[in-house]
């Protein structure tokens, strides 16, 4: 168990190809963190120069109050669960989870073996009952006599999550161990790391570039892009108090609506709509372009006759739109509409009357919604929900 | 499906090479089992006559050994005792310094690694005759000649070709495996000891097997570096069958003692054959 302290991290590749750019983050003993962001945004550099495996360009590392910057791997005390679970193929389960306890006793010399056979001996039942024990908890001992060529992928996921767990480390490291494996198998590990997690209290550094297993398993997440930290937060911050545009984007399904328009008069202006911002949210807006997001669960799709013509109100507006699709998903749908030139996804309640092509009207909830500097990584501007 | 004719025209392909492969074996397997004269007369006039052994001298085999080198069985123990040594010493060296190299090739960046290994690369383009002259002085001014240092020590250097396939083999290995050996805590040599020297067995199988039955067989090395009879290998030693003028006097004898060594050699090979057809189905290792 312990804190990693990551200060002006970067990395950089011959070439000038910056990977991460003066990371700056503090994890908590005993936290689950999750790096996620879009494949190539410096995540798995990140969680490697923990690791160790990559040489640090700038900055420093600190494991348990400990600058690591020059400590090999295996001075670190860190355990990690790659992505293609890199279990030694020639080795059966068993010698895999034991590999890295043998290397690190004490009496594992030659000269132990001469002079210290009692204590060996112990050393070696100490391990082989870890190895038993740890087996036991991730309900592979049946397996460990086997070669991974001879186990599934789920099992195999399974043993380098023991592999890592008998060593008990200080910190464990998880690169993508999930993306090899089925959906559902997926979401079973996925509550099993949770599990192992709460169980362990052990600190967690998680890799993912898939944000819905980022928000259900993180305590804490950072959401990265370009090798540059977008956001850090926990899983309701990141979604309710996006950083920026490009955080808001990365974080829910479906996706954030984004609507370019201009702030004026205390009302956003967008092609075809004008809503009034809320004075008592928005207290001073400065005039000027900006973005508007939307969760599309803020948007409520409702037929023309049902609510008149297009208004505008302090919580929100309505807009005439046009159907372009319907996802249905079971309990809910997914309402594709066009408001003026602008594609926007709404996640509602089961309704049989929408037909694709259809005109109906869209209220814009403001509750949730968000304004943002212009460009794609605009930043969040400021609302009232920021103070309190 | 194969037509008949064609199945037919394959074996029998299959039957003409094998035969003309295993001719001089059968030949030499023949002479050995003759009577001086007869052995004499066969490799003089050869004639379907002499491929087939009548009266079958079976003697002849532990008269060879026996009378190999100037005290009897002394001889031929001695150089089989040589032989061995010389071998197991250089294949051991040539498979661990070549699978090192290897590795550091395959895995270990560091500047100028390229040019090395193009460097390594073109020094089997020199002819051994090229570096035999050089490599007899340097040898004596050690002064290890008439020494198995000359036969030995180099393997302990890596042979380019077999670094060559090691290099190839290991740059095949998930870059993963090794990185998750270091974090059990190993360095370069634990992680090439248990995890690339398990891994790379088929083209260790390989290395070994064309390492021991060239060395095994090798004539001229011994020839010029080891002076002693009693350091004499197998190979050399079969040179006393010969006269003082180079003439062969006893052809039944050279085939008998030629053919008893042989014999480790195929025994090897047959030992490493699942090895060697693994090595070549099996390229890929999969984490």
């Amino acid at each position: 168990m312990a804190t990693i302290e990551l200060n002006r991290v970067s990395k950089t590749y011959t070439g000038d190809v910056r990977a991460v750019r003066e990371a700056t983050l503090a994890f908590r003993d005993g936290e689950f963190i999750v790096l996620v962001g879009p494949s190539g945004c410096g995540k798995s550099t990140l969680l490697r120069m923990i690791a160790g495996l990559e040489a640090i360009s700038g900055g420093t590392v600190a494991i348990g109050g400990r600058v690591v910057n020059e400590l090999p791997p295996k001075d670190r005390d860190v355990a990690m669960v790659f992505q293609n679970y890199a279990l030694y193929p020639h080795m059966t389960v068993e010698k895999n989870m034991a590999f890295g306890l043998l290397r690190r006793r004490k009496h594992g010399g030659i000269s132990s073996l001469l002079f210290h056979r009692a204590e060996r001996r112990a050393e070696l039942a100490a391990i082989d009952r870890k190895v038993l024990d740890t087996a036991r908890t991730l309900g592979i001992e049946p397996l460990l006599a086997r070669l991974p060529r001879a186990l599934s992928g789920g099992q195999r996921q399974r043993v380098a999550l023991g592999r890592a767990l008998v060593r008990e480390p200080q910190v464990f490291l998880f690169d993508e161990p999930l993306s090899n494996l089925d959906a559902r198998l997926r979401i079973e590990m996925r509550a099993e790391i949770r599990e192992l997690h709460r169980r362990t209290k052990a600190s967690m550094v998680y890799v993912t570039h898939d944000q819905e297993e980022a928000m259900t398993l993180a305590d804490r997440m950072v959401v990265m892009k370009f090798g540059v930290v977008q956001q850090f937060g926990t899983p309701g911050e990141c979604y309710a108090r996006p950083a920026n545009r490009f955080v808001a984007g990365f974080v829910g399904t479906p996706v954030m609506n984004f609507i370019e328009g201009r702030i004026e008069g205390g009302a956003f202006v967008a092609a075809d709509m004008r809503v009034t911002l809320p004075a008592a949210r928005w207290p001073r807006m400065p005039a000027g372009p900006a973005t508007l997001g939307v969760r599309p669960d803020q948007l409520h799709v409702l037929q023309s006759a049902d609510a008149g013509a297009s208004s505008t109100a302090a919580d929100g507006a309505s807009v005439a739109a046009t159907v372009r699709s319907i996802e249905r998903l079971g309990d809910r749908m997914d309402v594709a509409v066009m408001i003026g030139g602008t594609r926007m996804t709404a996640r509602i309640e089961n309704d049989d009357r929408l037909v694709e092509g259809g005109s109906v009207l869209v209220h814009i909830g403001l509750g949730a919604a968000h304004l943002f500097a212009i460009g794609e990584d605009g930043a969040r501007l400021g609302d009232a929900h920021d103070a309190g | 499906m194969r037509s008949r004719t064609e199945k037919t025209l394959i074996y029998a392909l299959l039957v003409a090479g094998t035969v003309t492969f295993l001719f001089p074996l059968w030949w030499m397997v023949a002479v050995s089992l003759k009577t001086p004269e007869a052995a004499q007369a066969a490799t003089v006039r050869g004639g379907i006559a002499s491929l087939v052994p009548t009266d079958p001298q079976w003697h002849n085999y532990p008269d060879a050994l026996m009378q190999m080198g100037s005290v009897r069985w002394t001889g031929f123990l001695d150089a089989l005792a040589n032989s061995v040594v010389v071998t197991i010493l250089a294949t051991a060296g040539t498979a661990l310094s070549s699978s090192l190299v290897g590795m550091a090739f395959a895995r270990m960046r560091f500047r100028g690694s390229r040019p090395m290994f193009l460097v390594m690369l073109g020094t089997m383009m020199l002819p051994a005759q090229v570096t035999m002259i050089p490599l007899f002085i340097l040898f004596r001014n050690l002064g290890w000649i008439d020494t198995f240092l000359p036969l030995v020590v180099p393997a302990f250097f890596g042979n380019a070709f077999f670094i060559f396939m090691y290099r190839q083999f290991i740059a095949q290995i998930p870059e993963a495996l090794l990185e998750a050996a270091r974090l059990d805590g190993q360095g370069w040599f634990g992680i090439w000891w248990h995890v690339i020297l398990p891994l790379t067995r088929p083209v260790t199988a390989i290395t070994a097997v064309f390492t021991f039955i060239f060395t095994w067989n090798d004539f001229l090395a011994p020839l010029i570096y080891l002076q002693s009879d009693d350091q004499a290998t197998l190979s050399v030693a079969l040179n006393s069958f010969r006269n003082q003028y180079g003439g062969i006097t006893k052809v039944n004898l050279l085939m008998a003692a030629s053919l008893t060594t042989m014999v480790p050699c195929i025994l090897l090979f047959l030992a490493a054959q699942k090895q060697f057809i693994e090595g070549l189905g099996k390229g890929a290792v999969k984490g």
